[in-house]
């Protein structure tokens, strides 16, 4: 078709990512050889990232209704009413590899695509999460990661003017070669302006909005559906650019046209940039699309078709407009000094064409590049059921005491303020509950409502036992949004694993799907929005088999408040009050992060999720937070009991006397990861225990609050200020220190 | 009173800054964009907010104090108007040269968000006139560049002059390198001009001005602003 591009060969075929059957599969779809924009096209839209080909048919299965639920996942980011005629909008999307090969570019333009992905449905961004893996902190690229990610994310959501309200920081020596940069934005729209994707009329301007198209992040999401191997740094190349500035103006551009009626059908430029874009816009609508690539703004004169269809430049929009309302569109974005271009137009034909300096660079059939994507079900292998560990088998390294100093100051369970402080997380003036509780609080608009959020999984579980791993990571969020007085609404999932041709870790992806999918049956907890990124594992130099991540299925969970000044925080809030713990315990140490870190063990089962009991519990603390019959609430997560309690206790200043019931062994009793678990505090223990008694929920008495230190019978007292300077000093210290 | 917030490309905590002066002042601001060259008529006070004005690049505020809206706030000012500038407003009328000094990158080179304390060192400013001097307020610090710097005589006449307004201080008042968390000269987290018309400020008042909310000690600044007005009418 055009001759100075390159011949398609067989190399050339492997390069795009395209296996030899799914090229036989595109050369059958087009009935000839693809001209090398069209190769490119085709690998844009058929990699694992874009096509979702290796986790479609499980993700079908999940469930994504309820009558709250406006926009499920098939667009931009996923749709709630929030009542009052508001809709929270909402998803989360990872940024792993790019962050692992830079980790500045890398993050920041995670959290540029997932704002765009927000605003993109007419929706003003109010809150950002962030859930982060890393290596081992001993790694000695750990440190270089966390600090260029941290700022990263910092220096976009600071400088568009978002809150950084919440997420989590994990580390763990499977993340070495692959770290893990889970962003989600959360936006306010007006339920009845919500803009979507699908185009609509023929002969519809289609307009190029925001920033110079560029030569970087080539092949991206290419990149990104394939593992590292020991080259990683060389695909530095295909990490884009973050410019917050350029998307902060788009933001108010795009809400300022959409708010005077000009839009359409809008859809952000991310992955795969201009193809995936116009392509899904014209599937979307039935309709066909023809972009002229001459009229698209370029950063530097001589790109190829090529490259424009394949560039990942950031901060860029693809709009359909309503043609009398064009000259007051571009009118808008002149005023905030942005690009603004007519690329084409919507057609009756079904084909999307591309031309570029005269000539036809591609001419495909535009619902097939979607819809004739290959789907594969994958041959997968379920992992082995673990032995469940008796606690009474666990020999005890130390006491009860010595045990909470080292994990209120290990590298999970310490305080992220390092990280949260580098994150504006007050602008916008809405953050009721700030980081460093179960779930940030952010007030809709001038109240009374607000949105609770929150992000969680706990991949150790989720690779000991998919199935139940899936379940917790859906009942923890479900459980930090009780635990502030929130309903839960809805969730966005951002599932990250390994080489999905590998059984054992389809195995994990297809276990860790059906365990979200019965969570979120149960909790009445649907998945509107979310990300698949497979391939997370590396090649280290002399190895055959990639070494594969923990299997981490990132939960964002969002609850609504209907009177922002009830939420309940985790700190105690007086002396003498009653501490009560709702929920049963057996002591489960099977994977506890009492069993890894202090006995030095990653062994057995996870703890089971009892999703009747989660829902039931969940439900009994909401109500006493509603009615005002407790003071504090915390949900029982990583460390179990005494680390959440020691939480409590720092977080106030305030100390405790507590004693463990007979029955379990102390360290499984403090210590052990039972679920569905919350502590509360009480002026009136009574109202409460009776409460309890007549719901037919299991609660004990663990003692009150007071005094200066965590008294607990049997072992020595831990003053408050000695565990707050463990909890507080291990980041800053370990990011100060010089790499060893 | 009738405030005029300016709108620089880049600017976010326009809306915060809004809200903060409507509840306190009764009354919206007007907007004013950075491509405009008159402030509307009748404007009590010129208020400059925070953000990231041209996104920082080049220089903080660099770029923002050579917009068109400048060379009118420049006029309203020498004109004895009274000038709020918080934040990246600091930095840009530094750049503007309403005041001495420059505000440089924090101490440990991280942006730092964190509720701090702030000293107010005296009451008898338009600005201040909310608080007792001494009083020590606790408000909330965004900023990557922040940390005060000027050179030896310019401090020494902005002492001599009382033009420090506000200084970081711990929680019962004491000027300590602990509670000064971005490493500014002498604690600076506020100063005024030599006719004490334009006040530049790093922290953010207009965060915590709402009850429900959990703080109020920002009030005071606005509080005040309105009393000035008020008097003076």
């Amino acid at each position: 078709m055009i001759s100075n591009e390159p011949a398609i060969t067989p190399e050339l075929i492997a390069q795009h990512g395209l296996k030899p059957d799914e090229y036989e599969r595109i050369v059958k779809l087009i009935g000839r050889a693809p001209s090398f924009t069209e190769l490119g096209i085709f690998s844009a839209m058929w990699n694992e990232h874009c096509s979702y080909k290796s986790s479609k048919i499980h993700l079908r299965t999940l469930p994504t209704q309820a009558p709250w639920v406006i926009q499920g996942p098939g667009e931009n980011a996923g749709v709630i009413d929030i009542g009052d005629g508001l809709a929270a909008v909402f998803k989360m999307e990872s940024h792993n590899h790019p962050s692992y090969i830079e980790p500045y570019q890398g993050a920041t333009t995670g959290v540029g695509g997932i704002l765009r992905d927000v605003f993109t449905m007419g929706a003003r961004p109010i809150a950002c999460l962030n859930a982060l893996s890393f290596g081992d902190p001993k790694n000695p690229k750990t440190r270089h990661l966390v600090s260029g990610v941290v700022a990263g994310i910092g220096g976009y959501g600071n400088s568009f003017g978002v809150p950084t309200v919440g997420g989590e920081v994990r580390f763990h020596r499977r993340y070495d070669g692959n770290c893990l940069v889970n962003a989600m934005a959360v936006g306010i729209a007006e339920k009845d302006k919500i803009f979507y994707s699908a185009a609509s009329g023929v002969g519809m301007p289609i307009v190029y909005l925001g920033s110079k198209t560029g030569r970087d992040g080539i092949h991206g999401a290419t990149m990104a559906s394939a593992e590292f191997g020991a080259d990683a740094d060389e695909k530095r190349p295909t990490v884009q650019v973050g410019d917050p500035f350029s998307e902060k103006l788009l933001l108010e551009a795009c809400l300022e046209i959409m708010a005077k009626g000009c839009v359409i059908a809008i859809q952000d430029m991310g992955a795969a940039g201009l193809t995936c874009s116009a392509v899904e816009m014209g599937a979307k609508g039935d309709l066909g699309v023809t972009l002229d690539l001459d009229e698209v703004p370029c950063r530097e004169p001589g790109m190829s078709a090529y490259e424009m269809m394949l560039s990942e430049s950031q901060e860029r929009m693809l709009m359909v407009l309503k043609p009398e309302k064009e000259k007051e569109a571009e009118a808008i974005f002149r005023k905030w000094g942005l690009d603004f271009a007519l690329v084409g137009e919507t057609t009756p034909t079904k084909r999307f064409v591309v031309r570029h300096g005269g000539a036809v660079m591609a001419d495909l059939p535009i619902k097939e590049l979607g819809d004739e994507a290959p789907v594969y079900d994958r041959p997968f292998a379920e992992s082995a059921k673990l032995p469940v560990i008796d606690a009474a088998s666990i020999k005890l390294p130390i006491g009860v005491a010595d045990a909470l100093e080292k994990l209120i100051g290990s590298p999970d369970l310490c305080s992220k303020r390092w990280v949260f402080e580098q994150y504006d997380h007050v602008i916008l003036g809405n953050t009721v509950q700030r980081p460093g509780g179960d779930a940030a609080v952010v007030r809709v608009n001038e109240g009374p409502k607000a949105l609770a959020l929150t992000s969680d999984v706990t991949p150790r579980y989720c690779e000991a036992d998919p199935f139940e791993g899936g379940k917790q990571a859906v009942a923890e969020a479900w459980r930090n949004l009780s635990a502030v007085g929130a309903r839960p609404l809805a969730l966005t999932d951002n599932l990250n694993f390994g080489n999905p041709e590998r059984p054992e870790i389809m195995g994990q992806l297809v276990g860790c799907i059906r365990g979200i999918g019965e969570a979120s049956r149960a909790l009445d907890f649907p998945i509107v929005s979310g990300n698949v990124s497979l391939y997370n594992e590396t090649k280290f130099q002399g190895e055959d088999l990639g070494r594969p991540i923990l299997p981490t299925p990132t939960i964002g969970g969002v609850g609504i408040l209907d009177d922002f000044t009830k939420s309940m925080t985790l700190a105690f809030k007086a002396e003498g009050e009653s501490i009560l713990l709702i929920g049963e315990t057996q002591g489960w140490l099977g994977q506890s992060v009492y069993l890894r870190d202090i006995c030095g063990r990653e062994e057995g089962a996870p703890p089971p999720v009892d999703l009747a009991a989660e829902r039931r519990h969940g439900e009994f603390v909401r109500a006493l937070i509603r009615d005002g019959l407790v003071t504090a609430a915390h949900d029982l997560s990583d460390g179990g009991l005494l680390v959440a309690l020691a939480e409590m206790a720092m977080a106030s200043r305030i100390g405790a006397v507590l004693e463990a019931p007979p029955g379990v062994p102390a360290h499984a009793f403090w210590f052990g990861e039972d679920q569905a678990r919350y502590v509360v505090t009480a002026k009136d223990a009574e109202a409460v225990v009776q409460r309890a008694a007549a719901a037919g929920l299991p609660l004990i008495r663990l003692g009150a609050t007071g005094g200066r230190a965590l008294a607990i019978a049997g072992a020595r007292p831990l003053r408050i200020g000695d565990l707050l300077s463990r909890f507080e000093d291990w980041l800053p210290a370990y990011m100060a220190a010089s790499p060893a | 009173m009738k405030s005029a917030v300016l709108v620089f490309p880049g600017i976010n905590r326009e809306r915060d800054m809004a809200r903060a002066l409507r509840l306190i002042s009764g009354r919206a601001p007007t907007m004013v964009w950075h491509a405009d060259t008159e402030l509307p008529p009748g404007t009590d006070i010129v208020v400059i907010p925070g953000g990231f004005s041209y996104g920082d690049y080049l220089r903080c505020g660099a770029i923002a104090a050579r917009a068109p809206i400048m060379e009118a706030v420049r006029a309203f000012a020498a004109k004895g108007g009274l000038v709020l500038a918080i934040c990246n407003g600091f930095q840009i009328v530094c750049e503007a040269g309403l005041l001495p000094g420059v505000l440089m990158r924090n101490a440990q080179l991280r942006f730092i968000c964190r509720d701090v304390f702030l000293r107010v060192e005296r009451s008898d400013t338009p600005f201040t006139r909310g608080y007792n001097a001494g009083q020590v307020i606790r408000v909330p610090v965004a900023h990557g560049e922040g940390n005060y710097i000027a050179d030896g005589e310019t401090i020494a006449r902005l002492e001599g002059e009382g033009r420090v307004i506000f200084r970081y201080s711990s929680p019962d008042g004491m000027v300590d390198p602990n509670w000064n968390h971005n490493g500014a000269m002498n604690a600076i987290a506020g100063i005024i001009n030599e006719r004490g018309n334009v006040l530049g400020l790093m922290p953010h008042p207009e965060n915590h001005v709402e009850a429900s909310m959990g703080r109020t000690d920002g009030r005071g600044l606005f509080a005040g602003l309105v009393d000035h007005f008020k008097l003076a009418a």
